[in-house]
């Protein structure tokens, strides 16, 4: 697939690699903000080809990881009641809310489906007139567009079986919390790159200047991933802390505006309860009153039980990369992909679940670093 | 004295309740839909049990119970899988499948049709893969208990492997090889549940193993273990055989083939192709001297025509899976936990 | 939520009414359509970023390429550091 396959090919990827060793001469801590990026780096084994000099650590970039326990417990309760199609990503279904999943709704009867656009939602609406169709509305800047769209076309179309329910968050405001954290070991930041596609990168200067650190807006292929280090390591090697753009296929420095337009349209910026980080103001997004009729959260009064964060979950410590999955004492053992505490390891680009994936696992008599001295060629 | 109506009935076109119901409707609908389709000397004695030789050695006994939605699929149907499906998991015990059975649950409201073309791929498949539906069910169930067709099909084969194959018999150095690409069930399947279109449409692999694995048989190979690809693709059909063996499995994410299309509908729909279903895709684990000798024999075989070399059997003794990275990276292959789920971040 | 895929516009549909524009975009092989109504600029035989259904950018080939002309300069700068040591 053009623009996919040769960001993936060996021997370019090692002449990168090749070319952040020789620059990078003293150690660096560099967060990659966006869980797509932890998931091509954890899968590909990206940390392998890098000099031990670089660390990476992961950012809270995951929207499902973030999404706090009472708005799935929203989603939940909302599903299961009568007469209702609850829509939602595939990456979402099976994270746990104080007592259940989606998905575990759906095999208590509900009506959950797993959608690839809220366009399909809105499909829905329009197939079933008889049935309250809600889109469970998670993401970052990227999916806000779409989301926007499918509202302001169900106000356009004057559909009244169509809502969804916004847990929108933004990008900016985590990265500035986990570098403003005490104890952050944060040098500089891989910026999400198809976030940046649509916002742009201009808001990116203040915090850059604010904390002196360099912010490169890079994309998701190893190709990517490597330039975006070498461009961050040659800033910290010099001494500067500027925004950089390596995404330049695909990112300007406006951004998108036409999508920007309709998101402002519909949307609102609000303040945000981030699962595991806690409060962030002015961090996410809600709908405009003029569009209160698509809001779930006011259409729909689902009874909701008590919400309770699992005590041992560390998920929040992990998001702000304070801590490695592993370092978790639940790691593997009591939190599992298949008895998740938190959503780190539940959402497929969660670090907890990449990490118990694609073998870092601490309870194996192999570490990491043994699989990765193995010689097998 | 006759007492039944002499004016033939007309042909339903939909299932009722009463065509479980074991009485005129069941009766009309074995003697005009499956005996026709199946019939061999066995089925034709209308037994309650079936009699037939399995030859004079061992005996291998599968079952497996189909369920797949759609129905119907490019390259296929729940017929072809019943009938695949079952053969090929005697195949993989290194047996030839003699005799089949074949139980039907069937949903009220399934359209005749529908049936008939099961039905029909089913004689089919059994035919190409030289074994006789000797005995068989039917069951009905009340509309909205059942997605259309339930089919359960067992299998009883002859053993001809000269030696016992499985994961147990599997050594370190030993070659890993793929019979051919995978992930085209799985997506034919979800082609027609998400509506995707292709340039060139994405047929199932569904097919009969047993030449294949015969050919290897016959050219002397000293063959370890076959394990055929179903429901969670190359990945857990690996997995499964290293939590048997404990040994650790290698493989090289450049030399697993998948072609272009499942590559892009992978890739749109956030799927991993190592998990993706397959029907018509089985791992054979031969010694390190005889991989190539296996792969040329593989290759002259129609439905493993496209064979690789994708791993190798390491000493470690770990029971996981690795995988080397296109561009080197090494990382564990995990089981799949519950169903894969398409992603979008 | 990031998986944005690049594809290739391989048709375009106005819709007659409201202007809304959708393109049937290939990716691989499989084609899926596409509201182009956020890529005006977008048109037959360019490539887009899709994300859940909507391009949101089209692909700058020109600077897709630069950086495998960036690496292949330093393979060209190696030979020639090998060869005149």
């Amino acid at each position: 697939m053009k623009f996919l396959d040769e960001y993936r090919d060996f021997a370019p990827v090692q002449r990168m690699a090749d070319q952040v060793r020789k620059a990078a001469t003293q150690p660096w801590t560099i967060m990659e903000v966006c869980g797509g990026q932890t998931y091509t780096i954890v899968k590909t084994g990206l940390q392998e080809l890098l000099p031990d000099l670089v660390t990476l650590i992961h950012g809270p970039g995951c929207p499902v990881c973030v999404t706090p326990t009472a708005m799935i417990d929203r989603a939940v309760g909302t599903a299961l009641l009568p007469n209702v199609i609850l829509c939602s990503f595939g990456d979402m279904v099976r994270v746990p809310g104080s007592s259940q999943s989606l998905l575990d709704a759906k095999a208590q009867g509900a009506d959950v489906r797993i959608v690839y656009s809220p366009l399909d939602a809105l499909q829905l609406a329009r197939r079933n007139p008889d049935k309250e169709v809600i889109f469970f509305a998670v993401g970052f800047e990227t999916t806000a567009p779409a989301n926007a769209m499918a509202v302001w076309l169900a106000s356009r179309e004057g559909l009244m079986n169509f809502s969804i329910l916004v847990s929108h968050v933004l990008v900016p405001p985590a990265m500035e919390a986990v570098v403003s954290a005490e104890g952050s070991k944060v040098q500089a930041f891989l910026a999400a790159g198809h976030a940046c596609m649509v916002t742009g990168y201009e808001e990116y200067h203040a915090i850059s200047r604010k904390y002196a650190v360099p912010i490169v807006v890079t994309g998701f292929e190893p190709l990517d991933l490597l330039q975006g280090i070498l461009m961050t390591i040659e800033q910290l090697e010099s001494g500067r802390a500027e925004v950089e753009n390596q995404y330049t296929r695909a990112v300007r420095q406006t951004g998108n505006q036409l999508a920007q337009r309709r998101v402002a349209e519909v949307f609102e910026v609000t303040h945000r309860d981030w699962r595991g980080i806690g409060y962030i103001p002015s961090s996410g997004l809600s709908l405009r009153t003029s569009f209160e009729r698509f809001d779930a959260a006011v259409k729909f009064h689902p009874s909701l039980g008590e919400i309770e964060e699992s005590g041992e979950c560390m998920a929040g410590l992990v998001l702000q990369g304070l801590l490695r999955p592993y370092e978790c004492p639940a790691f593997g053992t009591r939190c599992t992909p298949d008895t998740p505490l938190g959503a780190p390891m539940v959402s497929s680009e969660g670090a907890c679940a990449a990490y118990f994936h694609f073998g870092k696992r601490k309870e194996n008599n192999e570490s990491f670093v043994s699989l990765a001295s193995a010689n097998y060629g | 004295m006759n007492l039944s109506c002499p004016l033939p009935r007309p042909i339903m076109d939909r299932i009722l309740l009463a065509h479980g119901g074991g009485g005129r409707l069941t009766h009309q609908l074995i003697e005009n839909l499956f005996l026709p389709a199946f019939s061999n000397p066995a089925l034709n004695l209308r037994h309650d049990g079936a009699l037939f030789n399995a030859g004079n050695g061992q005996l291998a006994m599968t079952t497996d119970t189909y369920v797949v939605h759609p129905l119907l699929f490019p390259g296929g149907n729940i017929g072809d899988l019943a009938i695949n499906g079952t053969v090929n998991d005697l195949a993989m015990c290194g047996a030839r499948a003699v005799a089949l059975s074949a139980g039907f649950v069937l949903e009220e409201g399934l359209a005749m049709e529908t049936l008939e073309v099961v039905v029909a791929s089913m004689r089919d498949a059994a035919l190409a893969a030289g074994v006789p539906v000797v005995t068989g069910d039917t069951k009905v169930v009340d509309r909205g208990k059942g997605d259309g067709i339930f089919i359960n099909t067992t299998g009883v084969g002859s053993v001809f492997a000269p030696q016992p194959v499985g994961p147990t018999f599997v050594s370190p150095g030993d070659a890993v090889i793929i019979s051919g690409d995978l992930g085209s069930h799985g997506i034919a399947i979800l082609s027609v549940r998400e509506g995707l279109e292709f340039e060139a449409p994405v047929f199932s692999d569904t097919a009969c193993l047993l030449p294949a694995v015969e050919a290897l048989f016959e050219a002397g190979i000293e063959v370890h273990c076959l394990r055929d690809l179903t429901r969670g693709g190359l990945s857990s059909a690996l997995n499964e055989i290293v939590v048997i063996n404990g040994l650790r499995i290698t493989i090289e994410e450049a030399l697993i083939p998948v072609s272009d299309v499942v590559r892009g509908a992978c890739e749109l729909l956030g799927l991993d192709p190592l998990y993706v279903a397959n029907e018509g895709r089985f791992v054979v684990f031969v010694r390190e001297k005889d991989a190539e000798y296996a792969l040329t024999v593989l290759r002259s075989q129609k439905v493993s025509s496209h064979a690789v070399r994708a791993g190798t059997v390491l000493e470690h003794t770990s029971g996981i899976v690795t995988i080397r990275s296109r561009i080197g990276g090494n990382r564990v292959l995990d089981m799949l936990s519950g169903e894969q789920l398409p992603r979008i971040c | 939520m990031c998986l944005a895929v690049p594809g290739k516009i391989v048709s375009v549909v106005v819709e007659e009414n409201c202007g809304f524009r959708r393109g049937k975009v290939d990716f691989g092989g499989v084609r899926r359509e596409v509201s182009l109504d956020y890529t005006p600029e977008a048109s037959v035989g360019d490539y887009v970023m899709v994300h859940v259904g909507f391009a949101l950018s089209v692909v700058d080939e020109a600077e897709a390429q630069l950086v495998f002309d960036a690496l292949r300069d330093l393979d060209l700068l190696d030979e020639l550091q090998e060869v005149s040591p």
